[in-house]
């Protein structure tokens, strides 16, 4: 066979901008890259001189679908630094806000960027033709997530609500109740996404790197956690720097991330589910096992399925943290800067985000550090997309470019995360 | 009466970006009884929500499609698809022109949808609007206050 080359210019149903190249000599894959070329955003440099308590509001302006997470990391790193633990009134409060945001990131990318790719559309709005009461339904449980974001955060996007040590304000219990029969909806809504994703055609595939993920106690880790692995890591977020490393390539305006000393690995969905699925609510479980998913699950193209199974999840858990709120005394706790760096990790849509801050004693910024998962996640991709080429180089042009736009878009990239980064180096002699 | 619904689509913060939020704010203390503006992001549902029930919607945002900054385009987008191109705009995989087409497979398009776009001059943070996109504003706001009396007159009847 001749020597072929595959590229996707511009990459459909993620969000933000990339593309692929992918080359093969007859049968043997010589080159595959995910390349970003959405400009870097030069976050961690716009942080530098700024106050500690402005950490979250700024880089929630990362991201769009996920500023949540964006915000909460922060907040982790600056409370740990200075020595504050919230009362678990407002962690709850987060940890409510923060489901929200998977419901609405989750749903978003279950129905309106995945599942095209199993039924054979091009877009969302060709499967609306055919099957428009599944996408009624992706809609709604999309929308469910936005209200539960606009109540607690003051707006769906970029939530202008969250402080560090708390929020500026809590919601009363008559404020919440007023969610309870939507979330209820949603959650026989997300039970039906199950049911409905599992009936997909699966290609039966396995990643085998290591699985990254956080871990806490008594729950399914979301807004907090050390960080695990399947290997057996079992590390405090200060320690995050010294197992991973970031590495530039030139193809890329994102930062690749690899295990010290090399060595891929796969945050997200896949991670959280095969690291943390016995403290999934019961619901969710019962969801997990009917839909075959067993205790770990490793198969990309699968992803979807744990997505709704996480939407399950995501769901009864906003209902359950209702039913138990008490409101806190106060909406905020003082918060007194420490010179010193300050460390954050918590479970964004799409995986692990970390955030590292350095302050001095009287709280600016001087230097910071995010890692989100999509930057983690890109050597998986690759890795992926490799072996997937390799398997089905017998498939045409055409097939084959579909089948590697679809082995992508299971990792859910978030590109415009991905580049918010700046390393930027001048010599000079 | 009919009930027409006016969004303005856009981001303050981002110089030119604004034009649909801005032509909504001045319509709104001007319009009849019957006529709902408002201000909106590009949330699907958020959208198909505002103009729910309408026979009519006005949809005004600003585009990028290579025109010089002021060009007015009009596209009725409850006869025709929405050029992609022109209304492409976001990077969060939903646009407008996607929400539209969303909404007319699902069954939930206005009667009639009209859709203004404004060409940008420049999306630069913290800017005010450039000149010419001021200038199409002003003219903008007119025309639909034109359109919308156009549209009872012609209900009316």
């Amino acid at each position: 066979m001749p020597r072929r080359t595959i590229v996707t210019d511009y990459l459909a149903r993620v969000e933000g901008e990339g593309a692929m190249t992918v080359q093969l000599d007859g049968d043997r894959v010589e080159r595959v890259e995910l390349r970003i070329f959405e400009p870097p955003r030069f976050f961690e440099a716009f942080l530098r001189g700024r106050s500690f308590l402005e950490a979250p509001d700024i880089t929630a302006r990362i991201c769009g679908i996920c500023p949540v997470a964006y915000q909460t990391s922060a907040i982790n790193a600056m409370e740990s630094l200075c020595g504050v633990e919230v009362p678990e009134p407002i962690r709850l409060l987060r940890r409510l806000l923060y489901c929200g945001e998977w419901i609405e990131s989750h749903a978003l990318h279950v129905y309106m960027l995945h599942a095209p790719d199993f039924l054979g559309y091009e877009s969302a709005i060709e499967l609306a033709r055919d099957a428009p009461e599944a996408v009624e339904r992706g809609l709604a449980l999309k929308r469910t997530g936005n209200d539960l974001m606009t109540l607690l955060g003051g707006r769906e996007i970029h939530p202008i609500n969250v402080r560090v040590g708390g929020f500026y304000r809590v919601p009363t219990r008559r404020e919440l109740r007023a969610l309870v029969e939507p979330l209820e909806r949603a959650r026989e809504a997300a039970l039906e996404t199950v049911r409905w994703t599992v009936g997909f055609d699966f290609p039966e595939r396995l990643v085998e790197c290591d699985l990254v993920a956080l871990a806490q106690p008594g729950e399914y880790a979301i807004e907090r956690g050390r960080i695990r692995s399947s290997s057996g890591l079992d590390l405090a977020p200060a320690e995050y720097d010294e197992h991973f490393e970031e590495l530039h390539v030139e193809r890329s305006n994102a930062l690749q991330s690899q295990l010290r000393g090399g060595g891929t690995y796969l945050c997200g969905p896949l991670a959280r589910f095969s690291l943390g699925s016995a403290h999934l609510s019961p619901l969710a479980r019962e969801a997990a096992a009917e839909a075959g998913l067993g205790d770990e699950c490793r198969d990309p193209f699968r992803s979807i399925v744990v997505r709704s199974v996480e939407l399950v999840h995501a769901c009864d858990e906003s209902l359950r943290l209702i039913e138990a709120y008490e409101e806190p005394e106060r909406p905020a706790e003082p918060v007194e800067p420490v010179a010193g760096t300050g460390y954050g990790v918590s479970e964004a849509p799409r995986g692990l985000l970390y955030h590292r801050y350095r302050l001095d004693g009287d709280g600016t910024i001087l230097d910071a550090k995010i890692v989100p998962p999509t930057s983690q996640n890109q050597l998986a991709i690759e890795d992926d997309l490799r072996d997937v080429v390799a398997r089905n180089a017998s498939l045409d042009d055409q097939a084959l470019r579909g089948l590697c736009e679809q082995t992508i878009r299971n990792y859910d990239p978030c590109i415009s995360c991905a580049t918010h980064f700046l390393d930027l180096q001048v010599e000079r002699r | 009466m009919t009930r027409t619904v006016v969004i303005g689509i856009g981001n303050r913060l981002r110089g030119d970006d604004a034009a649909g939020v801005v032509v909504a704010e001045q319509l709104r203390p001007r319009v009849r009884d019957g006529v709902e503006v408002v201000s909106c992001d590009e949330e699907p549902s958020r959208l198909m929500e505002a103009w729910e029930g309408a026979e009519s919607v006005l949809l005004v945002d600003t585009v990028s499609s290579g025109s010089p900054p002021g060009t007015l385009h009009r596209v009725e987008a409850g006869e025709q698809a929405v050029p992609a191109r022109t209304f492409r705009s976001s990077t969060h995989a939903i646009g407008i022109a996607d929400t539209i087409e969303l909404a007319r497979a699902l069954g939930r398009l206005p009667r009639r949808v009209r859709i203004y776009g404004i060409e940008a001059g420049g999306f630069t943070t913290g800017a005010a609007l450039t000149p010419a996109v001021e200038s199409a504003v002003a003219f903008l706001v007119k025309d639909v206050l034109h359109d919308l009396e156009e549209e009872r007159c012609t209900s009316a009847r």
